[in-house]
C-alpha cells in the first residue's frame, strides 16, 4: 500500500483499438514519482498510443490507468488530473506558430487561471533560461532553429509545472547537430527529479538517464526491466534483435 | 488602379461633353449636374452600411453555423449540411422578396427596407461563410489541438486563441471576396426601396432620361468602391503575414 502512493501513473491491461487494428494488447505498467522510463520499439508497436493513452489524447477500451490516485473514465476530474499533472512534448514541436515565444509559454498557465500574467512571464522567463534561450522570448516559433523550438516545447510544457512529462521521440525530427542540445536539457530535467516517460531511440540518453527500460512489440510489452540488465542481459530475442540494429557495434 | 478609375472618369466626362453623350446631367461644374452627382452618390452610404453590418452578421453566423459541421456528433453535423444546402439554395433577390414581404406576415411582424435587406443579405451569405470557415479551421493541423490540450486550454479557449486566428488569416483573402460580392448584391435590395446606389441612380434616370450616363456614373462608382476595399484586403493581409511566420 505504501509503495502505491507514490505510484503516479498506473496502467492495467490498456487495450486500444483503431478500427479493428489492436494498437495496445493489454499494457500494464507502473511509474512511480521521480522515476524515468525510456519506451522503445519498432515503428507501429503501440510507444506513441501508449503515452497519448496517459494524457488521454486517445482514448483507451478497456483496462483502467490511474494518474496520482485519480481513474482516467473522460470525466472532468480526470480532465482535471491530466491538467494539473502531465505536461508533453512532440516530435514536431506543435508550437502556436502565431504566438511568440513568451505567449506560447504563457497562455496555458495564464488562461486556466493558475497565475497572472505577471507571474506567468516570470516562471516562462525562468524556463526559458533554463532551457538556455531567454533571448528569443520576443520571436516567433518559425524564426528559431529545430532545436530552439524543441526546448521552446519542453519550457512550454514545464510552465505547466506537472508532476510527469511524456515525450514522444523528441528528437527525431531534429538534424543531427541539434539532438545533443535538446538531450542536455532533458537531461538535466532528468537530474532534476522529473518524472518521465520517454519514446525515444537515442539509447545514450536511455542509459544515462532511465531507471525502467520498456520495450514494446506489435501493442505488447515484451520486455520492461531495470535499464542495466535491459542493456546487458535483455530477456527476449527480439529485444536482443532490435538492440543490435540500432546499437553502434 | 485606383487612380487609374478615376482618370478614367475624368476622360469620359471631358470627352462625353463633345460628343453625343449627355455628361451635363452630371457636370459638376454645372449647378445642376452637381445637384444630380451629389444626388447619386448620397446612395453610398446605405450601399456600404448595408453591405458591412450585412458582412458582420454573416461572419457571426458563418462561425456559428460552420463550427457544428466540426464536431464528433453526427447530428450537430447533419444542422450544418441541412443549413447550408438549404440558405445556399435560395436566389439572393428571392431571400431579400422573401425576407420584406413573406417574414412579416409569418411572425407578425413589421420590418424596415434596412434591416430587411441586411436579413437577407447575411443569410444568403452565411451559407458561403460557414464552408469558408470549415474549410479553413480543417486545415489547421491536429497537433495544434493536441498541444492545446496539454497546456490545459478548453475547447473555447482553444478554439479562440489558437485555431481560430490561424484559420482566419489563411481564409482573409475568402473573406475579402465576400465582402466584394455582398457590396455587388446589396445593389438587389433597391427592388424593395432601399436607398442606395442602385436604387438612387435608377430615380434619377426616371427623371432625367439618360440611362448611359448614370448608369456609367452607377458602375464607375462601384469600382472605385470595390478596388479601395480590395487594397484594404490587401492591406490587413500583409499586416498580419508579418506577425505569422509559420510557414
Ligand atoms: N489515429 C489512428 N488511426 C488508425 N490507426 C492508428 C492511429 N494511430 C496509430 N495507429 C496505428 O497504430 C499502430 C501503433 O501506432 P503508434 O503511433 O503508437 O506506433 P509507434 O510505435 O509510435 O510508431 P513510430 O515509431 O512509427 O512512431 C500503428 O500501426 C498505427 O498505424
Ligand atoms: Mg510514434
Amino acid at each position: 500500500m505504501q509503495q502505491q502512493a507514490q505510484q503516479i501513473i498506473q496502467m492495467r491491461e490498456v487495450s486500444k483499438f483503431f478500427g479493428s487494428f489492436q494498437a495496445l494488447n493489454s499494457v500494464s505498467i507502473d511509474v512511480q514519482l521521480g522515476e524515468r522510463v525510456v519506451v522503445c520499439g519498432p515503428s507501429g508497436s503501440g510507444k506513441s498510443t501508449l503515452i497519448r493513452c496517459i494524457n488521454q489524447l486517445e482514448i483507451h477500451d478497456s483496462g483502467s490507468i490511474v494518474i496520482d490516485g485519480t481513474t482516467l473514465d473522460g470525466s472532468k476530474q480526470s480532465l482535471r488530473a491530466i491538467h494539473a499533472n502531465v505536461g508533453m512534448v512532440f516530435q514536431q514541436f506543435n508550437l502556436f506558430p502565431h504566438l511568440t515565444v513568451l505567449e506560447n509559454l504563457t497562455l496555458g498557465p495564464v488562461r486556466s487561471g493558475q497565475q497572472s500574467k505577471s507571474q506567468a512571464q516570470e516562471l516562462a522567463m525562468n524556463y526559458l533560461e533554463r532551457v538556455r534561450i531567454p533571448e528569443q522570448a520576443n520571436k516567433y516559433p518559425a524564426q528559431l532553429s529545430g532545436g530552439q523550438q524543441q526546448r521552446v516545447a519542453i519550457a512550454r510544457s514545464l510552465c505547466m509545472e506537472p508532476k510527469i512529462m511524456l515525450f514522444d521521440e523528441p528528437t527525431s525530427a531534429l538534424d543531427p547537430e541539434m539532438i545533443n542540445e535538446v538531450l542536455d536539457v532533458m537531461v538535466e530535467l532528468a537530474e532534476s527529479g522529473m518524472t518521465m516517460v520517454c519514446v525515444t531511440h537515442e539509447m545514450g540518453f536511455a542509459r544515462r538517464v532511465a531507471d525502467k527500460m520498456v520495450f514494446m512489440d506489435f501493442g505488447a510489452i515484451v520486455e520492461m526491466s531495470d535499464t542495466a540488465k535491459f542493456f546487458e542481459a535483455p530477456e527476449s530475442e527480439r529485444c536482443q534483435e532490435f538492440l543490435q540494429q540500432i546499437l553502434p557495434h | 488602379m485606383l487612380r487609374a478609375s478615376l482618370l478614367l472618369l475624368v476622360l469620359l466626362v471631358l470627352t462625353g461633353c463633345s460628343g453625343d453623350w449627355g455628361w451635363y446631367v452630371v457636370d459638376p461644374t454645372t449647378k445642376k449636374g452637381m445637384t444630380n452627382l451629389r444626388f447619386l452618390i448620397s446612395g453610398l452610404y446605405y450601399t456600404v452600411l448595408l453591405s458591412v453590418t450585412a458582412i458582420v452578421i454573416s461572419i457571426v453566423l458563418g462561425l456559428l453555423v460552420a463550427l457544428p459541421g466540426l464536431s464528433k456528433n453526427r447530428f450537430l453535423r447533419g444542422f450544418n449540411r441541412v443549413y447550408v444546402e438549404l440558405v445556399r439554395a435560395v436566389p439572393i433577390l428571392v431571400m431579400i422578396l422573401w425576407v420584406y414581404y413573406g417574414m412579416p406576415q409569418l411572425l407578425n411582424i413589421t420590418i424596415t427596407v434596412f434591416w430587411a435587406g441586411v436579413i437577407a443579405l447575411a443569410l444568403s451569405d452565411s451559407a458561403f461563410e460557414a464552408e469558408i470557415f470549415r474549410a479553413g479551421i480543417q486545415s489547421i493541423d491536429k497537433g495544434q489541438y493536441e498541444a492545446s490540450h496539454t497546456v490545459a486550454l478548453n475547447y473555447v479557449d482553444t478554439m479562440r486563441f489558437i485555431i481560430l486566428p490561424q484559420a482566419i488569416r489563411r481564409i482573409l483573402p475568402a473573406l475579402g471576396n465576400q465582402l466584394v460580392y455582398m457590396l455587388k448584391m446589396s445593389s438587389l435590395v433597391s427592388v424593395i426601396g432601399m436607398q442606395e446606389l442602385t436604387r438612387k441612380a435608377n430615380e434619377l434616370v426616371v427623371t432625367e432620361y439618360r440611362p448611359l450616363e448614370i448608369y456609367t456614373v452607377l458602375l464607375l462608382e462601384y469600382l472605385v468602391l470595390i478596388l479601395i476595399v480590395s487594397a484594404g484586403v490587401r492591406w490587413l493581409e500583409r499586416r498580419l503575414q508579418t506577425t505569422d511566420r509559420s510557414t
